[in-house]
């Protein structure tokens, strides 16, 4: 039932009234009868259990935060660094002192 | 150039140039000191060092001055990046060379205080950022 609708281009009704009758008569002819429609179940299977798998997992929720956002930033300045840096800097300054 | 040669070379480099600096020899590569218009604009007080390590223009001052900052920051970053390259971010190093610069002020001379406005230099201690090695 759910395969038809999902790989085929059959009207989805099942009033033969309102298909014309086409979508009863193919079911007749058993087109989709045998392997086919074994592998078509299992495609469609497959599928809703995917839909089922982001309809619950997929949804993230995000909350707005009730403080205001602070950007830092001077964040990566990272003393140790600085530190580490300063004579460095210093001969820098010494050997560029035009533009310091 | 010069400072590669003295990261690879350590302290025979260093040595090598506090020699000729004792001895009264200018350093091979040390460029002039600053330019008349740099040096006035410090000492007016129209450009003060920022706590990035970059200068500043301080309230609004002429084209020339904004020029002048706009290509000596631009200077400072590209000495930056080359002395910070393998040690630290650009940020870190200019920011490092920031607090030198600050603590370096004269009196009379301008520097951000720790508030981000513009404070002149006096006799005392500068603002410093806590940061500051």
């Amino acid at each position: 039932m759910t395969f038809r609708e999902l790989t085929g281009t059959l009207p989805a009704a099942k009033d033969p009234v309102m298909n014309d009758g086409y979508s009863m008569t193919m079911q007749r002819k058993g087109i989709w009868s045998g392997r086919r429609a074994a592998r078509a179940a299992r495609i469609a299977g497959s599928m809703m259990a995917a839909s089922g798998m982001f309809g619950v997992g997929g949804c993230i929720q995000v909350a707005a935060p009730d403080k205001p956002i602070v950007i830092e930033l001077n964040i990566n300045i990272r003393q140790e660094v600085v530190y580490r840096l300063a004579a460095d800097a210093a001969k820098t300054v010494e050997q560029n002192e035009a533009i310091f | 150039m010069k400072r590669t040669r003295f990261t690879n070379a350590g302290g025979i480099a260093l040595a090598a140039a506090t020699i000729a600096a004792l001895a009264g020899m200018p350093a091979a590569q040390a460029q002039s000191a600053r330019s008349p218009a740099y040096t006035a604009a410090r000492a007016a007080g129209q450009v003060g060092e920022q706590r990035d390590g970059y200068l500043g223009v301080v309230g609004s001052q002429s084209g020339e001055i904004a020029a002048m900052v706009r290509d000596i920051n631009n200077q400072r970053r590209q000495v930056y990046t080359k002395a910070s390259a393998g040690k630290s971010t650009i940020q870190e190093y200019a920011f490092t060379t920031g607090c030198k610069l600050i603590r370096d002020t004269r009196a009379g001379e301008k520097y951000q205080g720790l508030d981000g406005s513009w404070k002149t230099r006096g006799a005392g201690a500068p603002e410093l950022d806590p940061r500051c090695p």
